[in-house]
């Protein structure tokens, strides 16, 4: 028993030193516990800290809605409309070509979409969604919402996108949108959002930082799956303001619907410079910019020899023809060489050298002294008042009526024109003959000026003043500093050359034996003043000459191009207007009756009285005098 | 001898009231605190709710205490002369398991008894604490020194070892081992034998390597660095971390853990429990029940210093170091300091399995406790 004893004492002994050990071991390892736990909640706490708030919090830019442009009236021409759109947030997804492959299953995406989505996944940052799909039907959205746990990174949301209600009418002016390419990031975040569009041409493009607007951003609650559990932190971006436009779009729209292809019309208000309607055909429908211009959209555009994407208005380049006689006028008596009642003799045709210029008239005018020569148009005494000038100064003339300089207006890369020069001609190698003198005091030769050019000219000459043309009348409901026709500089003219040249314009219109008699206004609406100018486009040569020439038999487009300017009421001049028709082959017959015609649905449209007209934003007061001061 | 021990159960008492008097009161309370952070993680857990998870764990709780109480009251003696019995329903269960057994993660692990999942591999490791126990009881120094006589327990060991990791759960299969391997230990086998079988290891651990399943060595590369793949499997290691961390020492407060609230936090109410619970109360919160814990597995070693008979003290041993694997295996895999294991935190977790096997472990631990002086033959003495 007591061997037993001392065996059991043994063992015992035994277990007590190693449970010890055990117990000590585990107490050990449960204070290394501790200490890890010590390590990480206390050492690296911070650390781990930003990680949980990392995942925790979702910064989410707030694309504002982009500003309205608005015509004079406050009718939409670029508006915004909903747009249920799939959107791809690659972070969210282990694979984007299996999500799209998915995806194009449900939705089929072709070859050149799922290029532009995988840029875009490159070019972006991972946490920032990609456009996948815009414009989705309800029966699209319904299967993806139905497919969605398939779709790992794909969301569904409704954003907006730019709708041009008037489509192709005002096309040219409001211009468009599209994504933003690589150079127009220019570090604003908003730009990196999906959905967001920059202005590419026209106010779009002039006014893009005003109509953007800024990011707002919300800083959210999100789960483990990504998904919004609240909002902790909002910040309102600044929304994008209303530009509210000078054109009027009913009126445009009309006048659209009456020119052909190759027209030009551009209406201003004389006093200040707005420009009120500048219709051209053809045009384009902005509104396809928004989902993609096709490849072949693109081509039947840029490949239409009538140039539908080109705004002929600001960036037609045409010779002004019998239109520039004004400007020639002033400026030969400014320089004196000529006495306003001086009497020029015209036979019909002017020799000079070896070379004889024709008057359009092959009779001759006979003796006639300067407003009878602007009236009936003759070009032996314009061939002689430039004769007498020389180029510089009719051009220096030119250049202060805002022809062949650049105009102060609102739209992105419109053409400067050229207004000829002996420097510029002997800039390009060549001399000035006389003879190019005397083809330039009727306006044709080596002119290229355009429709807007035309119509601030025509303001010009209707006020004395530097008007320069412009689009914009309010942003965000404020209107722009008002401008008045005082605010101008003068010209410089005297008053009594202008009365003279614009008396001319009026007997051109309302005169026996004018050239735009057929132009006359309704008696109720004051009577209109202006000046036609046929531009040939191709040499007529002598043998043509005796055979016969008439231009009714040749080719359209050999045809010369008809002008007229126009401002109106005579008295208190309001209208200042410019058509161009295109292979129109006469002045007094084509373009004149179509300004007649301007004039009259601008008076409809606009109904000028005292206090202006179409005052949607409220203005500083404009002169109820008009122009003349 | 008959007479001596009849005699010394008499002196000891053998009335139901005796024994519940003898019940480790404290120690019970000790568990219901446990328990009660159970609730309080799993209320967390449900969202701020006693559903669906912390009213479960109470009920079960509940149950399981009574569970307990009852088995504390069952003489030793017959614990004792059934651990072989036992040991064999055990081996059962988990043949069982392995034919019909539910599939769980890829793995075979539980059957359904009576709407209750149970996990064989859980109550075997109990089972086999208490068949070692009995192996070695009254066994002496010499006998013990005898390799022979080690043959038919390390058997023992390795046969439901076998049958886990074939399931295949690797981590329960090393913890069986482990808990088998604390008994060996604490019977007296000879340090050097130890030292042999953990040289063994240490050679054979690169083939074994070759055989484990690809989502088991996903494991361990991903333990080794968990960044490697943010999003699959490391993805559990690293939410882990940053919970527990950005707890700090005072924690976001009750209801306030974003990665628990949020769903970084996986599996939070099962094997990332602790996490939970320290990432709302901070370090202060998770040393308080690692500090709870640790009381439970010391008084399971004091269970054993104070019972006078080998078969109670091998028991207790086993039974405290069984608990104490579940413990260290689950806040080492939620700290990032070993692999993820599927190793739950008894009476915190929720799960009923869990619950069941933990509650009754503690009951044998009580039995041995309240029998500490009994006088136990060895089973070869009575023949």
């Amino acid at each position: 028993m007591s061997r037993k004893q001392r065996e059991e004492e043994r063992v015992r002994g035994i277990f007590s030193r190693r449970a010890l050990v055990l117990g000590a071991g585990q107490m050990g390892l449960l204070g290394f516990l501790a200490h890890r736990l010590h390590t990480l909640q206390v050492d690296e706490g911070e650390r781990y800290a930003t990680l949980a708030e990392e995942n925790r919090l979702s910064a989410r830019l707030l694309a504002p809605p982009r500003g309205r442009v608005l015509d004079r009236n406050g009718q939409v021409i670029a508006g915004n409309q909903l747009n249920w759109r799939a959107l791809l947030t690659a972070e969210q997804t282990t694979d984007v070509g299996a999500t799209l492959e998915t995806f194009s299953r449900i939705v089929p995406l072709t070859d050149a979409e799922r290029a532009r989505i995988e840029r875009d996944v490159r070019r972006r940052r991972r946490f920032v969604p990609v456009t996948v799909r815009d414009f989705l039907t309800w029966e699209e959205m319904a299967r993806i919402e139905l497919n969605a746990p398939d779709l790992p990174g794909i969301s569904v949301d409704v954003g907006t996108t730019r709708i041009y209600p008037e489509a192709d009418h005002l096309a040219h002016i409001v211009g468009y949108v599209a994504p933003p390419a690589e150079r127009d990031m220019d570090g604003d975040p908003l730009l990196e959002l999906p959905g967001i569009r920059v202005g590419r041409s026209g106010i779009e493009r002039h006014h893009d930082l005003v109509l953007r607007g800024r990011a707002g951003a919300v800083q959210m609650e999100v789960n483990a799956v990504g998904r919004i559990i609240r909002e902790l932190d909002r910040r309102e971006g600044v929304q994008g303001q209303d530009v509210q436009l000078s054109v009027d779009a009913a009126l445009t729209k009309s006048l659209r619907g009456k020119i052909e292809e190759g027209t030009s019309v551009v209406l201003m208000d004389a006093r200040n410079g707005e420009v009120l309607a500048m219709a051209t055909q053809p045009s384009f429908d902005p509104n396809l910019f928004n989902s993609g211009v096709s490849t072949a959209q693109w081509r039947e555009w840029t490949r239409n020899r009538a140039t539908p994407l080109i705004n002929k208005a600001t960036n037609g380049l045409y010779a002004p023809g019998s239109t520039f006689k004004m400007v020639v006028a002033l400026a030969a008596l400014e320089a004196k060489v000529v006495a306003p009642g001086e009497r020029v003799f015209c036979p019909g045709h002017m020799d000079l050298g070896e070379s004889r210029f024709h008057c359009w008239n092959r009779g001759g005018h006979g003796s006639l002294d300067m407003r009878t020569a602007i009236k009936l148009s003759c070009d032996v005494y314009f061939y002689e008042m430039a004769k007498r000038l020389g180029i510089d100064r009719i051009a220096a003339m030119g250049r202060r009526f805002g022809l062949g300089v650049p105009l102060d207006i609102e739209l992105p890369g419109i053409r400067n024109g050229l207004m000829p020069t002996r420097e510029w001609r002997q800039a390009q190698g060549r001399g000035w003959a006389l003879g190019d003198t005397v083809v330039h005091g009727i306006g044709q030769g080596f002119y290229q000026l355009t429709p807007l050019q035309l119509a601030t000219m025509t303001a010009r000459l209707a006020t004395g003043r530097a008007v320069q043309p412009h689009l914009t009348r309010g942003i965000g409901g404020r209107p722009v500093r008002g401008v008045r026709a005082e605010d101008w500089p003068s010209l410089g003219i005297p008053e009594r050359d202008l009365r003279l040249v614009r008396e001319a314009m009026w007997a051109v219109v309302n005169e026996q034996g004018g050239t735009a008699r057929v132009a006359r206004l309704p008696g109720e609406l004051g009577s209109m003043a202006g000046k036609t100018g046929t531009t040939q486009v191709r040499r007529v040569t002598r043998e043509q000459r005796e055979r016969g020439y008439r231009v009714d038999q040749v080719p359209r487009e050999w045809r010369p191009h008809a002008l007229f300017v126009a401002f109106a009421p005579m008295e208190n001049p309001v209208f200042a207007v410019s058509v161009i028709v295109e292979h129109g082959s006469s002045g007094s017959a084509a373009a004149a009756p179509l300004a007649r015609e301007v004039m009259i649905e601008a008076f409809q449209h606009l109904r000028p009285g005292p206090g202006g007209f179409g005052t949607r934003v409220a203005e500083a007061p404009r002169p109820t005098g008009g122009a003349r001061p | 001898m008959r007479f001596e021990r009849r005699l010394l159960l008499r002196e000891r008492g053998t009335g139901v009231l005796e024994k519940l008097w003898q019940i480790p009161w404290v120690f019970v309370l000790l568990l219901c605190a446990v328990g009660g952070v159970g609730y309080v993680a799993l209320y967390s857990a449900g969202g701020g709710a006693p559903e669906p998870y912390a009213g479960k764990h109470a009920i079960r709780f509940g149950f399981g205490l009574v569970l307990m109480l009852s088995i504390a009251l069952v003489d030793i003696r017959l614990i004792a002369r059934f651990a072989w019995v036992g040991y064999a329903g055990g081996i059962g269960l988990l043949l069982l398991v392995a034919f019909h057994g539910q599939i769980g993660k890829g793995a075979q692990r539980w059957i359904e008894v009576g709407g209750l999942q149970l996990q064989p591999s859980e109550l075997m490791k109990i089972l086999l604490v208490v068949a070692l126990a009995s192996w070695f009881h009254k066994a002496s120094w010499e006998r013990i020194g005898n390799p022979i006589f080690l043959i038919p327990p390390i058997l023992a060991v390795m046969l439901p070892a076998a049958l886990i990791l074939k399931q295949p759960n690797l981590g329960t299969a090393l913890i069986t081992m482990m808990v088998g391997g604390a008994v060996f230990f604490a019977a007296g086998v000879r340090l050097w034998k130890f030292a042999l079988v953990l040289g063994a290891v240490g050679l054979a651990a690169p083939i074994a390597y070759e055989h484990l399943h690809d989502y088991q060595r996903a494991r361990i590369t991903t333990f080794l660095d968990p960044e490697s793949d943010p999003l699959g499997a490391g993805y559990n290691i690293i939410q882990s971390k940053i919970a527990l961390g950005s707890g700090g020492l005072w924690g976001k407060g009750f209801l306030q853990g974003t990665q628990g609230h949020l769903n970084f936090l996986p599996e939070k109410q099962t094997d990332f429990i602790f996490t939970m619970l320290a990432e709302e109360f901070g370090l202060v919160g998770a040393l308080s029940v690692l500090g709870l814990l640790a009381t439970v597995i010391a008084f399971g070693f004091l269970v054993a210093l104070r019972s006078r008979h080998q078969f109670g003290r091998l028991l207790a041993v086993g039974l405290a170091t069984n608990f104490f694997m579940y413990v260290f295996v689950n806040i080492a895999m939620v700290t990032g300091a070993i692999p993820v294991g599927g190793v739950p935190l008894p009476l915190i977790s929720h799960g009923g399995s869990a619950m069941l096997t933990a509650m009754v472990g503690f009951g044998l631990l009580m039995s041995a406790h309240v029998h500490r002086d009994t006088e136990l033959v060895a089973p070869r003495d009575q023949s």
